[in-house]
């Protein structure tokens, strides 16, 4: 029941605003955001999947049942911590566009309620089509947060990021539509249900029909990651979207994209996955190189951040395809990460622009003499993301690319990567502190430089609603950097479930590529 | 024949509504005139209730016996889709007509002359073409069949004629009639060559006799494939599918918005059941055998590109009734996904379909014809630019309508196309699926635009002046179709089955029958 009133809470209070004057808008988004992360707090404390795997949170109700179409919800432990991920990060994104956002409230409030219950349904679904229906779905509010609430080039940034998802997403739905079909030709009756189709798939299915699915779903959630080269419609869509749109697109949003490889591709195609792992890790290492590089040359702070985020989740693709529990485990610990540190230099640079007006590094500069607080933060959370030994960043980083290491041995999980990949993709950590340093350098040190004639009501510094955004997601960063231990044991048993069946799908390939079964 | 008679109570109840409408429009009174379009409004209701009176278990007899058709329970679901989108059609047009008259009036171009001040006739063609739609479906044999498409078609005509005070109405008119001519010479044609082909015109002697030359010589002859290949030609005309589009842009944008609404869906669900009924002549049915290769691969070319052609011609256009037009072109192109999937999950899909698109492009087409921009309709798609700050409802009905056409969850436009993609990728036309997925991403930058400039845009000096016309009827049809298409998917479990049960063969209803005895 749970499950079904994380989804029903926001939608319901989507609803309230459209019928309450504008003026109660802020507070009622305020307390069904709460209430949601309330919900999802008491779903994680009850939920006793955490280690050993299996399921939680479960409902069923029929939809369809001349299709097999059912309304089916649950989580495992990885999709429990997304789901606390984004219905923490929703109160937040609220208490952040208090002042931001000063028309048409209602609608604003609203789409953001609606896109909380869309993306909580991506990580609850366990039927293709409410999964299909939600991954859409999200797209609708974050179209709307964009074009109307954006800036400048809003209208050319909202219709790009659309087009490029909803393309996408048409193809994976194509392939996914072919695995039903051939399901129910084996089984006799249609089912969307995602475990039984993936069971299905990686067994029923040839690797020549398997390789083409996995193009498909790769059309889909590639773009939404986005990978290396399906990223372009990212760096505009965060430039022109407003703050809590960009932190809610760079902390969950994106996240659908890897949960999709994460909850689709890695169990349903293991053969062509194995025999594509490494043209996957080189498109990734790619966009974690080409988009730092990117991100050096910048002089708009938000554009920056927002290419930085092509290059993390480059991380975290690495460290899904490793095929071994320490990449996984990395890969899901660095979506939670990054979604705490991006987002809250999102939410940073959204003050800095609410004070200034610009984001151009050359007309800001130096502000940790005017915005002592502020700058504190900033200087923490660019530490996070670079992944400074002791906060959260570090731990994930680290781990997807000991997992990526260790993919070309021959342990109890072998692999398809290797050290070299791991060793090349690492020089994206030495340029992700190069950028964000000199960002830093550039913004918070320095003399003091500001655009001139700017004119903001807002205090000087941060004011104590925008210190209580903050706070949370440096204690975040913190918890996860100290004791990373609670989220990598809590995942464990979902992580060797996912990666059951690889041991021997890598083997069998291993051998028939070379007898010896090693790798070089 | 009775029991022939008794499967056609709805088509009559048409008829008579009809009749009652033209007798009733010539009356003295105008208070009775003016009553006209609550008449049609109860006939097509009385056809709807007679329709759940006539299609019921007991009437199998009717539907298996001497000169059955094909597909006998078609109308099962083909009269209720009609009728719910009939009646908002209705809506949409309740009384514009008398308003072309008062305008023509008011401008001095003619002198008021009370007789004509209420045109009761339009109701007439309106009822008419309604009940050629539902008599498609009805059709035992190729003269029946032709003799309804153009009982579809012939209103129509003059309903694009009469839509405007306007030379652009009446060219439109022109060119749609002697286009539709052409296309139904070819049909015809294309229908003297099976005869020719089988001997007989009766449907289903020609099922029998094509399905025992493809037993003995494993082909149907190539003069029926002939035969096949003009009919399905000239029945695109009615779909406006790709070779017979072209006039859809230039009718569509000449006829009043109204009328638009019509043609978008009447001629074009005509076509789609005669092309099933044509088609299922080759014995092809769920269990088995296929198309005669050169009709499939027909098929296949038109679907595509009437898909692609329709929506990137829709992508270049400014106007925004001529991409309505367009995009109803590659609408045919989906369909045409569902009739190549076949008997079984494929026609029924396209019910599914044909309800859901007729809904949303009524809807859009509802929209415009409730705004005005001075005397003249809306034209330019910027014209739309900020609707939602005068008009939040109209705003929202067109881009809740854009979005059910583009086939957004979870609207009811999203679950016709599903139903036709796995249709499509269960008959194994997974090539055919990408492709039309490739479209829909294409078909969602035009009509983001509709869903866009309404909510998002800021009004311009011209989209400033939009006004809403003074009457209600389009508003109520723009709202109750926007309602349809979000409530609908709620009862799809209903909505799918009832469409299953209408494409059942004569074959399987005949099985049945001798089962249950």
């Amino acid at each position: 029941m749970l499950s079904v009133l994380l989804m029903v809470v926001p939608l319901a209070g989507a609803i309230v605003i459209m019928l309450a004057p504008a003026r109660a808008a802020r507070g009622i988004a305020m307390i069904a955001t709460l209430a949601g992360a309330g919900i999802a707090v008491a779903a994680a404390t009850n939920f006793d999947g955490w280690g050993t795997g299996g399921w939680g949170l479960e409902f069923q109700s029929e939809l369809l049942p001349t299709l097999g179409i059912t309304l089916t919800l649950g989580a495992d432990s990885v999709s429990l911590m997304l789901i606390l991920l984004t219905a923490l990060l929703m109160p937040l994104a609220v208490l952040g566009s208090w002042t931001a956002v000063t028309t048409r409230l209602r609608e604003y409030y609203g789409w953001m309620l609606v896109l909380s219950t869309a993306m909580i349904g991506v990580f609850l679904a366990r039927d293709l089509l409410v999964f299909y229906i939600c991954f859409e779905f999200t797209l609708v509010p974050m179209y709307f947060l964009i074009a109307i609430y954006g800036s400048g080039n809003r209208a050319w940034a909202s219709l790009k990021f659309f087009i490029y998802t909803f393309l996408g997403s048409l193809i994976a739905l194509a392939g996914l539509l072919y695995v039903v079909w051939q399901h129910a030709a084996v089984a006799g009756a249609w089912s969307f249900s995602i475990p039984e189709l993936a069971a299905f798939a990686s067994t029923g299915l040839t690797s020549v029909e398997q390789a083409w699915i996995l193009l498909a779903l790769m059309a889909g959630f590639a773009v939404k990651i986005p990978l290396f080269p399906v990223h372009t419609w990212l760096p505009l869509a965060h430039t022109e979207a407003p703050t809590a749109g960009s932190v809610l697109l760079a902390g969950v949003l994106l996240k659908l994209g890897t949960y999709g490889l994460y909850r689709f591709v890695l169990p349903m195609v293991p053969a062509a996955v194995v025999e594509w792992a490494p043209l996957i890790a080189v498109l990734s290492i790619i966009g974690i190189l080409y988009a730092a590089l990117i991100c050096w040359v910048q002089t708009d702070v938000k554009k920056l951040v927002a290419y930085s985020s092509v290059s993390h989740l480059g991380f975290c693709v690495l460290g899904l395809v490793a095929l071994n529990p320490l990449g996984l485990q990395g890969s899901v610990l660095y979506m939670i990460n990054h979604g705490l540190s991006t987002g809250a230099l999102f939410f940073l640079i959204g003050m800095m622009y609410e004070r200034y007006h610009t984001r151009d590094m050359g007309q800001v500069g130096g502000l940790a003499s005017k915005m002592p607080v502020w700058s504190c933060f900033m200087v923490f959370f660019v530490l996070a993301s670079v992944g400074l030994p002791g906060l959260n960043g570090f731990v994930s980083e680290f781990l997807c690319l000991i997992g990526t290491f260790a993919a070309g041995g021959s342990g109890a999980y072998p692999g398809v990567l290797g050290p070299w990949l791991a060793a090349i993709a690492a020089i994206g950590m030495i340029f992700a502190a190069m950028y964000l340093l000199i960002m830093v350098g550039k913004i918070v040190f320095g003399t003091l430089r500001e655009p001139p004639g700017h004119a903001s009501d807002m205090p000087s510094d941060l004011n104590f609603r925008e210190i209580v955004v903050l706070v949370p997601l440096a204690i975040g960063c913190i918890l996860l950097g100290v004791q990373p231990d609670l989220a990598i044991h809590a995942m464990e048993g979902a992580v060797a479930d996912t990666l059951s069946a690889y041991p021997d799908v890598v083997t069998g390939v291993l051998n028939s590529v070379s007898p010896q079964g090693a790798t070089p | 024949m009775t029991d022939r008679l008794w499967l056609l109570i709805p088509e009559l109840v048409l008829l008579a509504g009809a009749v009652s409408c033209a007798i009733l429009g010539v009356s003295r009174s105008v208070a009775i005139r003016r009553l006209l379009p609550a008449a049609t409004v109860v006939t097509l209701l009385v056809a709807l209730a007679a329709s759940v009176f006539v299609y019921v278990p007991g009437a199998v007899e009717a539907a298996t016996g001497p000169g059955a058709v094909p597909l006998p329970w078609l109308g099962r679901a083909v009269i209720p889709i009609t009728v719910v989108v009939g009646l908002v059609l209705v809506l949409v047009q309740a009384g514009f007509v008398d308003r072309v008259y008062e305008m023509a009036v008011a401008s001095g171009r003619t002198t008021f002359d009370p007789l004509r001040s209420a045109r009761g006739e339009y109701y007439v063609f309106f009822l008419l073409s309604m009940a050629g739609l539902m008599l498609t479906c009805a059709a035992p044999d190729l003269i029946w069949l032709f003799l309804a498409l153009e009982l579809t078609s012939l209103p129509t005509y003059v309903m694009v004629a009469m839509s405007r005070d306007d030379r652009r109405a009446q060219e439109a008119a022109m060119k749609y009639f002697y286009l539709g001519a052409m296309s139904a010479a070819m049909f015809l044609f294309g229908f003297a060559l099976l005869y020719g082909a089988t001997g007989t015109m009766v449907l289903g002697d020609m099922q029998a006799v094509l399905a025992g030359r493809m037993a003995d010589t494993g082909s149907i002859g190539s003069l029926a494939v002939i035969g096949l290949l003009l009919s399905v030609l000239g029945i695109g005309f009615k779909l406006a599918a790709v070779p017979m589009h072209l006039y859809a842009p230039d009718v569509y944008e000449g006829a009043a918005a109204q009328v638009t609404a019509f043609l978008g869906f009447v001629p074009k669900a005509s076509g789609a059941i005669a092309l099933m009924l044509i088609l299922s002549l080759t014995g092809w049915t769920e269990e088995g055998g296929s198309l005669p290769p050169a009709v499939l691969i027909t098929l296949w070319l038109m679907a595509v590109l009437t898909m692609t052609l329709g929506n990137i011609g829709a992508l270049l256009q400014s106007n925004v009734k001529r991409m309505l037009a367009y995009s109803s072109i590659s609408h045919s192109g989906y369909m045409l996904i569902g009739i190549i999937a076949g008997p079984g999950a494929g026609f029924a899909a396209v019910l599914v379909y044909l309800l859901a698109y007729g809904l949303g492009n009524t809807a859009t087409f509802a929209v415009l014809a409730s705004l005005r921009a001075g005397d003249h309709e809306v034209e330019s798609i910027d014209d739309l630019a900020g609707l939602r700050e005068k008009h939040p409802g109209l705003a929202w009905a067109m881009a809740i309508s854009a979005g059910s056409l583009l086939g957004f969850p979870p609207l009811m436009g999203f679950w016709g196309k599903l139903l036709l993609f796995i249709a499509g990728v269960a008959s194994g036309h997974l090539v055919l699926i990408v492709i039309a997925g490739i479209n829909s991403a294409i078909s969602a930058w035009y009509y983001l635009r509709l869903v866009a400039l309404p909510l998002t845009g800021t009004p311009s000096s011209t989209s400033g002046s939009i006004e809403r016309r003074p009457y209600e009827g389009p508003r109520m049809a723009a709202v109750a179709c926007t309602v349809l298409l979000i409530c609908l998917p709620l009862l799809l479990g209903s909505i799918m089955s009832q469409a299953s049960d209408a494409v059942v063969t004569v074959d399987e209803l005949r099985n049945s029958a001798g089962v249950d005895e």
